[in-house]
């Protein structure tokens, strides 16, 4: 029986395994960290319909559970070389494959909101990036500043580490804007008496129902959009921030005083997508996504023949997205084996 | 306000700052407003720190203002810097310092103008040589003067005869620290702490028994800006600038300020007055302005020297209620004096803030 050994137990890598072993191959879905699900798994509610992120979860769960395919979690690639067709991987744990095709699912990383020292994360006390406001959400907290009080007036920044020359991530990441119109809705739920802004360069509304929901955001749900990239921020005496932006359309500069600033933080191609690129010398696009060999036709093939791609190793998806490219993968794997 | 943010970004922003072997670059601004500064700089170098550094009467100007004013070009700019790094060289020395932010600015911006451009390079070489005969090395190590007082600024500590801390209440001098916008903010990696969160000042302050102030407007520009203070019609822009900063920092009673750039120095200081006499708003406690002071004054006063001596009679708000805080002995009398001794004119007081 061929073997496939899958790098990243995330929403692609998932879908890839349990494909694959309903083909028949046998599989090995290999986790770096202690749980499945990737970013996902951290993730409260979903963007466009505000479903829990726990169906996902709990559908990956289901296919482990029901699949005929090996799980190990805890577990890294830490080298690895081909021959004759067949990949030999070595992992940190000492236990070494063999695999007649590899499938790097290994995702995205999140963009340092520190590197962008102006709007102050980790210096000022009610800065929070997008994934710190889901982990709350998660945890079923009341959003409050540091002091206990309910903010009055809060502001997402748009783009932060995405199409941003200075932080040296030319790319779009794809799902930040409909994210924050997501997040603002829900702390809107939550607070109902809150001014809230968006702060954005232009908003990607791209998806299905996307476009809705920004709409309900502005309709229903009163979120202000301002379109203007903030300069920076402070803290102010009471520990609210000042910030200072240009509205673009009214051309005019534009200093605010909020309690709360949301920093809508970019995906990366992340440590594992990276240290994976340069182990199996796949070869990287300009924005360090892994490079898929052909950018139209043959995006889930790598330059290296028998290690295959799927999801966000090559660039930003959404979880839809993520789901389809991992199928699709799924394909060009069984055609590479069934000719092998 | 999380200090371990902080602290880690200053990690990412060090720089390497020469030990010992100095050439100094003096400033034009500073000799005439603030000349006690770079008197200070020199005695703290030779005398209290014991390290070697030339004071070459043979500089000029680096053409700074006049450059970023538009009435001088560019290849004129860096000809005038080549013949600084040509005395140094002479001399037989390596480690450029450079008194004035506006220089530092300069230098910085020509050095990575040489190293992107190298033909920029060989043309100024050519220029240099021909219009005086002279040759050049460019310095391995360059640096701001306020970085060296920084990486000695514990050294200075340890041979204090005050701290920063008010002996009323025994409490830490609460201390706001502006770094000219040419030290950091055109090459945050030549800055120590970076653009955003400079420490190089931050560092003195709080090594010395101070405490920094943060406030919403302490990145804002002084209002310096060359044009807007060189063209009458737009001083009015300069004034703005630094009004917003008083305004931020007022609510947090600041005891002095401190500064790296003359031209932030001399409007910190000035504007406060003319505020005071186009709106009588003062922004210090007690109907006193807020102090400015530059470093080297500060770190004159924490060693002891006397007042005066550092030329602290020179500036527009007086210094007094500082040197009261620090229980800092001096002569009232002596304020206005000569170096003999002999009384010399007292300015004219202004009318609503001292």
């Amino acid at each position: 029986m061929k073997t496939v050994v899958i790098i990243g137990a995330g929403v692609a890598g998932v879908e890839v395994a349990s494909q694959l072993s309903e083909l028949g191959y046998k599989v090995a879905l290999i986790e770096k960290s202690s749980y499945i699900g990737g970013k996902v798994a951290k993730w409260d509610h979903l963007f466009p319909n505000l479903r829990p992120a726990s169906d996902i979860i709990n559908s990956m769960e289901e296919k482990i559970k029901t699949g005929n395919f090996s799980v190990m979690v805890n577990t890294e690639i830490t080298g690895g070389k081909g021959e004759n067709g067949i990949w030999q991987l070595l992992t940190n744990n000492g236990k070494n494959f063999e695999a007649d095709a590899v499938v790097v699912a290994s995702g995205f990383g999140l963009f340092k909101a520190e590197k962008k020292e102006e709007y102050g994360y980790g210096i000022y006390n009610n800065v929070i990036t997008s994934v710190d406001l889901e982990e709350k959400f998660k945890k079923g907290k009341t959003i409050k500043m540091t002091n206990g009080k309910i903010p009055e007036r809060i502001a997402f920044i748009h783009c932060v580490g995405s199409r941003d020359e200075k932080s040296g991530n030319h790319h779009c990441s794809k799902v930040c804007c409909i994210t924050g119109v997501k997040q603002a809705i829900e702390l809107r739920n939550q607070i109902p008496d809150a001014e809230i802004y968006c702060f954005y360069m232009d908003l990607r509304m791209y998806g299905k129902d996307f476009e809705e929901l920004y709409r309900t955001a502005q309709e229903k749900y009163y979120i202000q959009f301002i379109r203007g990239r903030l300069s920076e921020a402070s803290e102010n005496i009471d520990e609210s921030l000042l910030i200072k932006a240009e509205d673009t359309l009214s051309g005019r500069p534009l200093k605010m005083k909020v309690d709360l600033m949301i920093l809508l933080i970019g995906m990366e191609p992340g440590k594992e997508t990276t240290d994976l690129g340069r182990n199996f010398k796949l070869g990287f696009d300009n924005d360090g996504f892994i490079k898929p060999r052909d950018i139209h036709l043959q995006r889930n093939l790598s330059s290296q023949e028998g290690i295959f791609l799927a999801g966000t190793c090559t660039c930003p998806m959404t979880i839809s997205d993520t789901i389809d490219n991992a199928r699709s993968a799924v394909i060009e794997v069984n055609n590479y084996l069934k000719n092998k | 306000m999380k200090k371990e943010g902080k602290q880690q970004i200053w990690k990412d922003y060090q720089k390497e700052i020469a030990d010992d072997n100095y050439y100094f670059q003096r400033s034009c601004i500073r000799q005439n407003f603030f000349p006690g500064s770079e008197y200070a700089f020199l005695k703290i170098i030779k005398e209290e720190l014991g390290k070697d550094i030339f004071d070459d009467a043979r500089q000029t100007t680096c053409t700074g203002i006049g450059y970023h004013s538009d009435i001088i070009p560019f290849e004129t700019t860096q000809t005038v810097v080549a013949r600084h790094f040509a005395l140094m060289t002479e001399k037989g020395y390596h480690n450029f310092v450079i008194s004035c932010v506006t220089s530092f600015g300069i230098y910085s911006e020509i050095f990575e103008t040489w190293k992107e451009f190298p033909g920029e390079l060989e043309k100024t070489r050519y220029y240099l040589k021909k219009a005086t005969g002279r040759e050049f090395e460019l310095p391995s190590n360059m640096t701001h003067a306020s970085d060296i007082i920084y990486k000695f600024r514990e050294q200075i500590f340890s041979k204090r005869k005050y701290s920063l801390v008010n002996k009323n209440t025994g409490k830490p001098l609460k201390i706001v620290e502006h770094i000219g916008c040419h030290y950091a903010k055109i090459f945050p990696r030549k800055g120590v702490g970076g653009a955003e969160f400079p420490q190089v000042l931050s560092g003195m302050i709080e090594s010395w028994g101070g405490e920094v102030v943060d406030y919403p407007e302490r990145r804002h520009c002084c209002g310096f800006g060359f044009r807007h203070y060189n063209v009458m019609a737009d001083r009015g822009y300069s004034v703005a600038n630094s009004k917003k900063k008083f305004e931020s920092m007022a609510p947090y009673k600041p005891d002095a300020i401190i500064c790296n750039c003359p031209g932030c120095t001399m409007f910190m200081d000035k504007w406060q007055y003319v505020i005071a006499e186009m709106e009588n708003k003062i922004y210090g406690t007690n109907g006193n302005g807020i102090p400015v002071l530059t470093y080297e004054e500060l770190a004159g006063l924490v060693l002891g020297y006397d007042p005066w001596d550092l030329g602290l009679q020179m500036h527009q708000i007086d210094c007094e209620s500082l040197l009261d805080k620090m229980q800092i002995e001096y002569d009232p009398e002596l304020k206005y004096a000569g170096k003999n001794g002999e009384k010399l004119e007292i300015p004219i007081q202004p009318n609503y803030v001292h």
